[in-house]
């Protein structure tokens, strides 16, 4: 299959301190990749790499298909990324946003109506569209910004900590948004730090200290150490203690 | 194109839906071009005077009712003695006091020498100057017209005429430097605010993966407060013309293109504040700290350049508005063309684009 994302000892270093050292992996497309890891242990770093934001120091890195150094502008038009603090502004309506976003990313303004009434349908949300989105709760702005990031249909979306602040049945809401999307043939690029959604993934990684200590599927991981949850790999993993 | 004209879209909404900003954006540059156009100005009228007139003649009489004529005094009382003066400047609502000397109509006719004390309250130093200088005026034109052909030898006759301002109007000065605060005010705190803002609430990051360029976004940022800022320009123009009667003796087009200059570097200024910190409260205090107190201090707008101490005088020059006021004044009131202001022009032109320059970078920087 082909590779959405591609890397090879990927490094980046500030000063002395080395975020991420020599981090290697593929993703394949349509693959749903979990990177997981504590805060500071370099995942934001390299996520932020792959989206074109931080320069790496050495290594080799490709999103879909293009050079990290030479092709960034490549990149930003085949990616999606949705950041931790949702990335909508509160003072447009929900309308405004999407088509905020599907003009930067440069869709038709003849294809943004349509696109507008496919997103608010699909989230069930036309009854608030004309709303600023300050006054939606916090789940409905979720999964707002998630579908605004593919609004241009990326190869492949970035999700950095997506389902931070919300309760359970919300997250497994956003979780089914996603399955679609990768269904769909997108590459899911997710950091975060519930264990419960690492189970979610097809395959996870697991950073600490900026060295990736594995990188297997859920079920993988969970037989290499003889556990029976991601929590408790990921205990033995981060921080040095057994729970065998 | 269409990214970009999508992004100032959506920064037009921004700028609508938000009332304080409105309000800051047109409201202050009214409040500020009345309030320094009527209440703040340093031409005196009507100041309250006292006579002490020991002759009690038809020419002392003569020079009072001269100088209650000309507007720039008003009687307060008349003294009996020498001991009412101190009286009358210590209860101080007496701005001067004129005395006429026992003889001063026979010394005059007869042509001997003669003298009038003028004694001002000098703890108003300037009031001070500008009511003797009125008064002395006042009474040698009286002696002038008198005695058309008198040409006592070997005198020099020292005629002095206010060029560009002949009533010496306050707000001539004011007006050019309220719009450089203004405006300087207004575009710089504007937009180191809103980009603060993305920054707080990580919509910046966002902007920075898509396919917008940098240069796409902070042009973006510029273009809605550019013309807003200018919409600002004109209306503060056409306030000091038509309410303050500020002459407009250059060219409209100059005067226009100049102001647009300055916007251009206020906002330069603006994007590269908001380079440099975190959070909108810290952008705001930045801009008015930044901006707000050396454009009042020493741009030459209320306090002149040329009475500072010398350190301040150099460092006169690194402020934008010094120049622009220079310029305004220039056109507005000089009638001056470009080629007597190419100087500081050229000055405007470099700063701006070593702010733009410097934010271009430390924008690429911080964000890595």
């Amino acid at each position: 299959m082909e590779k959405a994302v591609s890397t090879n000892a990927l490094t980046k270093k500030f000063g002395s301190f080395i975020a991420t050292n020599a981090i290697t992996f593929d993703v394949a497309q349509g693959e749903i990749f979990g990177f997981l890891g504590a805060n500071g242990a370099g995942k934001t770093t390299a996520m932020r790499m792959l989206c074109g934001l931080l320069k790496p120091t050495s290594g080799e890195a490709s999103v879909a298909g293009f050079d990290v150094y030479r092709q960034s502008e490549k990149i930003k038009q085949n990616i999606g990324y949705m950041s931790q603090r949702f990335s909508l502004y509160e003072d447009l309506t929900v309308r405004e946003n999407i088509r905020f976003y599907g003009g930067i990313y440069g869709l038709r303004r003849a294809d943004i109506p349509a696109k507008t009434d496919q997103i608010l349908q699909k989230l069930g949300i036309e009854s608030v569209a004309d709303s600023l989105v300050a006054s939606l709760p916090l789940g409905w702005k979720q999964k707002l910004s998630f579908s605004v990031a593919l609004i241009h249909e990326p190869r492949i979306v970035f999700l950095d900590e997506p389902t931070g602040g919300v309760d359970p049945i919300t997250r497994r809401q956003f979780w089914d948004l996603i399955y679609e999307a990768a269904h769909g043939g997108t590459t899911v690029f997710v950091t975060t730090h519930y264990m419960d959604e690492a189970e979610y993934c097809h395959r996870v990684s697991i950073m600490v200290d900026g060295v990736m200590k594995a990188l297997d599927t859920p079920a993988g991981l969970k037989t290499a150490y003889n556990v029976d949850s991601m929590d408790a790999v990921f205990q033995i993993l981060a921080r040095g203690t057994s729970t065998k | 194109m269409n990214r970009f004209i999508a992004f100032v879209k959506k920064e037009f909404f921004h700028i609508l839906r938000d009332r304080r900003t409105l309000l800051i954006l047109f409201g202050l540059p009214l409040a500020q071009v009345l309030l320094f156009g009527f209440a703040l100005t340093n031409e005196i009228k009507n100041a309250k005077i006292a006579i002490l007139d020991n002759d009690k003649s038809q020419h002392s009489q003569q020079i009072t009712n001269k100088l209650l004529a000309s507007g720039y005094f008003q009687l307060q009382e008349n003294l009996r003695s020498n001991h009412d003066i101190e009286r009358a400047f210590r209860k101080g609502n007496i701005k001067l006091a004129v005395v006429f000397p026992t003889g001063f109509t026979a010394n005059y006719e007869h042509g001997r020498s003669t003298q009038i004390q003028l004694l001002a309250d000098a703890s108003e130093q300037n009031t001070a100057i500008s009511l003797t200088n009125y008064a002395t005026a006042i009474i040698r034109d009286y002696t002038a017209e008198r005695n058309p052909n008198a040409q006592p030898p070997l005198t020099i006759d020292v005629r002095s005429r206010m060029v560009f301002n002949p009533e010496l109007k306050g707000a001539f000065v004011f007006v050019p430097g309220v719009m450089a605060m203004v405006l300087l005010l207004v575009s710089a705190l504007m937009t180191s605010v809103t980009i603060a803002r993305e920054r707080e609430t990580g919509t910046l990051e966002v902007l920075m993966v898509s396919p917008l360029t940098q240069g796409q976004i902070l042009l973006g940022k510029v273009v809605p407060y550019l013309l807003l800022s200018f919409v600002n320009g004109c209306i503060i123009i056409a306030l000091g013309v038509f309410v303050l009667h500020v002459p407009l003796n250059g060219s409209l087009l100059l005067l226009l293109s100049e102001t647009l200059l300055f916007i251009f570097l206020a906002l330069s200024i603006g994007i590269f504040i908001s380079s440099l910190v975190d959070t909108q409260l810290v952008a705001m205090f930045a801009s008015l700290m930044a901006m707000l107190l050396p454009t009042i201090f020493l741009s030459g707008f209320i306090f002149p350049i040329e009475s500072m101490p010398k350190p301040l005088q150099i460092i006169s020059n690194i402020i934008p508005a010094k120049y622009f006021i220079s310029i305004v004044k220039g056109i507005m009131i000089k009638g001056a063309g470009l080629q007597y202001l190419w100087q500081p022009t050229a000055v405007l032109i470099g700063m701006s684009l070593f702010f733009m320059g410097l934010s271009l970078r430390n924008l690429k920087t911080r964000l890595s």
